[in-house]
């Protein structure tokens, strides 16, 4: 921990002069105590990204291989969902991507509080998006569409398979939502901390691409859910 | 202001973006929103499915390009995303002959 301090006041000390030598520029100016590289961090991150993107990817060609062998329950299976809460869903996670965004704008800036500020409002947006969640799922739940219910059993293939692929898709991602809500709150700490800063920033920009990755997924299974009947 | 900013982001090779520009990618993000479900409400038999697609594509561009920042990136950052769309593009055409065209 104190090492960390001595390091952080260091890097404020000589913060103004010598950026170019963090990284990938002029070597030669290369301080070893604190060495980063925000651009090997930067790709690591999107090498992970990748494989979330492949994994949902699966889900997303499983949703079309039976769409197209059912067409018709599809239809009828998707107009029970509700399109109102999907849409407020979306609306929720569009701003908290924003919010996300103007978070790192603010510590550009060396604006901390707004910095924390916009971070609060992100987090409260994933809130939001959760209780959301939580009232279709049980609504559905309470009318008997779940896997493995009688009433859902009773049903066309097709729309027991739309259901199937509803309840692992939606919860794949709100389980995405809830790693994303605890990931920024690690990231309001490291900030209040002192360890995110204005110089060094890199950890809440990757925090930032994993919850615009959460927004991203959204926005193609919105439509695909909700909208197609 | 510029070469200040600069000097501290060597990597982004850009200045950054304020509060308004983002804004108005979000207010643009908002409206497609809106088309996307004011269009689902209009029966267009085969193409619903392609248009709904279209829009979410345009939508995640805007995502992937502004708010992941892409667009202003080091170039290795951006050739990593276009080689992972190529790969992903191949894996799903080709699982797609498979399965939509195998009977």
């Amino acid at each position: 921990m104190g090492a960390i301090a001595e390091t952080h006041e260091h890097d404020q000390e000589h913060g103004h002069h010598d950026h170019a030598g963090h990284g990938y520029g002029d070597n030669s100016k290369l301080y070893i105590h604190i060495f980063r590289d925000d651009l090997g961090s930067k790709a690591g991150m999107w090498l992970f990204l990748f494989t979330e993107i492949l994994l949902f990817g699966g889900l997303f060609f499983l949703y079309f291989g039976y769409r197209v062998a059912d067409p018709h329950a599809f239809h009828d299976a998707a107009l029970e969902l509700n399109v109102m809460l999907g849409a407020v869903n979306t609306i929720i996670l569009l701003t908290s991507s924003l919010t996300m965004v103007l978070a790192i704008v603010a510590i550009q800036k060396n604006s901390v509080k707004l910095s924390l500020f916009y971070l609060v409002v992100t987090i409260g947006c994933a809130f939001a998006f959760l209780v959301n969640k939580y009232f279709e799922w049980s609504y559905k739940i309470h009318h008997g569409v779940y896997p493995g219910s009688e009433e859902l059993a009773a049903r066309p293939a097709g729309e027991i398979t739309f259901f199937g692929l509803y309840y692992l898709m939606t919860g794949l991602h709100t389980f995405h939502v809830i790693v994303g809500a605890v990931i920024l709150s690690v990231c309001m700490a490291f900030i209040i901390k002192g360890h995110i800063n204005k110089d060094k920033y890199i950890i809440l920009e990757n925090s930032g691409l994993y919850w615009h990755l959460v927004d991203l997924i959204w926005i193609f299974l919105f439509p695909l859910f909700y909208l197609l009947h | 202001m510029s070469n200040h900013a600069e000097m501290h982001d060597g990597e982004h090779h850009e200045e950054h973006h304020g509060y308004g520009f983002f804004t108005a990618i979000w207010i643009g993000l908002i409206a497609l929103t809106a088309l996307t479900v004011a269009v689902a409400g209009v029966d267009m038999g085969v193409y619903t499915v392609p248009i709904a697609l279209l829009i979410a594509c345009v939508k995640s561009m805007l995502v992937i390009n502004y708010f992941m920042h892409i667009k202003f990136d080091n170039v290795l950052v951006k050739w990593f995303v276009i080689a992972c769309g190529v790969i992903f593009a191949i894996v799903i055409i080709f699982l797609g002959f498979d399965v939509f065209i195998g009977d």
